[in-house]
């Protein structure tokens, strides 16, 4: 592995070696001392071209947490906002002695540009590009489905059998498409559920089911309901138009309490935040004993952490004989 | 002398009973020093370090009843403190499981199978650092091949066997390898 730059890149040998490496770090982050000195002497860039910040800190937690020097690179107030090029920024990093740059921009198609252009020669993490990919956003909600729905020893086990729906915006979610890409590579039987507006052209040829209506996909009995962010703003016309009203849209969508005591009782409810209260999920699913929304964010940290391990400890090609 | 499952060019210079009473012995020593079983955890180091530290646990067990697998044994693993993680390919992590009491001002004794740089201790050190204090730290290894590269020695030795650094020692064990035995090979080809 030399980049993350899709979910859809990565085996499913790939895929576990990333989840398991992932168990044993969370392991060591219930520690006091919860560094390790993997990473020390490495530098790794968050190169944030859309705000962020709940990714931006668990990147920048994970690399600290093997001891990796951070430089945090926001878009807004940099050198970017007075018009400098991708292929400058990148220069400049590649100048700075980058070893990672982890990159989230509003063009789907930006960190594979960063990587292949060969502006540079860190290793690239995509942390979000466009309506593209969020690798290890499915990668941690693999993680975290892992270790509640495969047991008792989910070491080395991909998601067989596991059935999962992933209900909401999908047209405007890189999360939608790195979840279904990921999921399906380890065996997992995705469903995805949208008003016909929030589903994007060609959808059918996507490697999952897709349905209008979500009382019928939960009746079909369901490990995992991951729900995803609405905008608020899409609905009225200036934003697109998708739906017509916020109370109608959570009626049909939205996971309340009924439909979250519709789901059998292992069932988990994921969330890639931040959440709507009110409108995609109701307080009460966000807060019941199912949720694992919480949980997410710190397996997110040991996902990334596992990334950044995978990437950057082993010696580069040219230096393995 | 010669067995059918040595390779060719190998010479077995420690067989199943000769691992055995060195593991016995061990255990002994181990007694002994700590003066009983108190405040004695036990740690393997992947790979072969965990057979080891288990049947090196269930010796102690079978000397000192108070010696209990089940709070004294652990494993540790060190990939994350090697210092050659940058010459070699990525490696994958192992589990690191220790006892639930800690290992603060415990005796903690590391076990593997070969000691030669040193480099792998002086891994398992830092690591052991990030878990806790222990009241002292002391090391069993099977073999002692010499060529350190460290100020590093061991406690107890199941074998001292002098080596040139091209020879190549191997140990089997019957969890990991199908059978035990400590083989020498390469050399003065």
């Amino acid at each position: 592995m030399e980049h993350l730059l899709s979910a859809g890149d990565l085996s499913r040998t790939d895929a576990v070696r990333i989840l398991d490496t992932a168990a044993e770090l969370a392991a060591t982050q219930g520690r006091e001392i919860k560094k390790l000195p993997t990473l020390r002497g490495r530098t790794v860039v968050n190169l944030f071209f859309e705000d962020s910040t709940r990714t931006r800190i668990s990147f920048e937690t994970a690399a600290k947490r093997l001891s990796a020097d951070v430089i945090n690179f926001a878009a807004k107030g940099s050198s970017v906002s007075k018009g400098e090029s991708l292929k400058d920024t990148a220069l400049t990093l590649q100048a700075m002695g980058a070893d990672a740059v982890v990159i989230r921009h509003h063009a789907s198609g930006a960190p594979h540009l960063l990587a292949s252009s060969g502006w540079l020669q860190a290793a690239v993490v995509n942390a979000g590009d466009g309506t593209h990919q969020h690798p290890t956003q499915a990668l941690l909600d693999a993680y975290t489905l892992r270790r509640h729905l495969v047991g008792p020893q989910p070491l080395g086990q991909d998601l067989a059998g596991l059935r999962v729906a992933i209900v909401g915006d999908v047209l405007h979610s890189r999360v939608a498409r790195s979840n279904v890409d990921l999921l399906h590579t380890l065996g997992a039987r995705v469903t995805l559920v949208a008003p016909p507006t929030l589903l994007p052209v060609g959808v059918e040829t996507w490697p999952c089911e897709v349905s209008y209506h979500l009382d019928e996909v939960l009746a079909q009995g369901l490990d995992a309901v991951m729900m995803l962010r609405v905008q608020r703003e899409r609905m009225s016309s200036a934003g697109g138009g998708f739906f017509p009203s916020p109370l109608e849209y959570s009626r049909r969508y939205g996971l309340d309490a009924r439909r979250l005591a519709a789901l059998p009782s292992h069932a988990v409810v994921l969330h890639p935040g931040p959440m709507n209260r009110g409108l995609e999920i109701s307080a009460t699913a966000a807060d019941s004993s199912r949720s694992v929304i919480v949980e997410q964010v710190a397996n997110g940290v040991a996902v990334r952490m596992a990334v950044l391990y995978l990437l950057l400890a082993g010696g580069r090609r040219e230096d393995v004989s | 002398m010669s067995d059918p499952d040595t390779p060719a060019g190998a010479r077995e210079v420690l067989g199943a009973d000769d691992i055995s009473r060195a593991l016995t012995r061990i255990a002994h020593e181990i007694l002994e020093h700590n003066k009983g079983a108190d405040g004695l955890v036990v740690l393997g180091i992947p790979t072969r370090g965990l057979p080891l530290a288990q049947r090196l646990a269930e010796r102690l067990a079978a000397v000192e009843p108070g010696f209990d697998p089940a709070t004294q044994l652990g494993t540790l693993d060190i990939t994350m403190h090697r210092d050659d993680l940058h010459r070699a390919p990525v490696r994958p992590i192992g589990a690191t499981h220790v006892p639930d009491d800690g290992i603060d001002d415990r005796t903690v004794v590391l076990v593997d199978d070969v000691l030669y740089s040193g480099r792998t201790i002086r891994a398992a050190l830092d690591a052991l650092s990030d878990v806790g204090r222990p009241r002292a730290v002391r090391l069993a290894v099977l073999v002692d091949r010499g060529h350190r590269e460290l100020p590093i020695r061991a406690d107890h030795v199941g074998k001292n066997l002098p080596t040139a650094s091209s020879e190549r020692v191997q140990v089997m064990l019957t969890e990991t390898d199908g059978r035990d035995a400590v083989l020498i090979s390469g050399g003065e080809a």
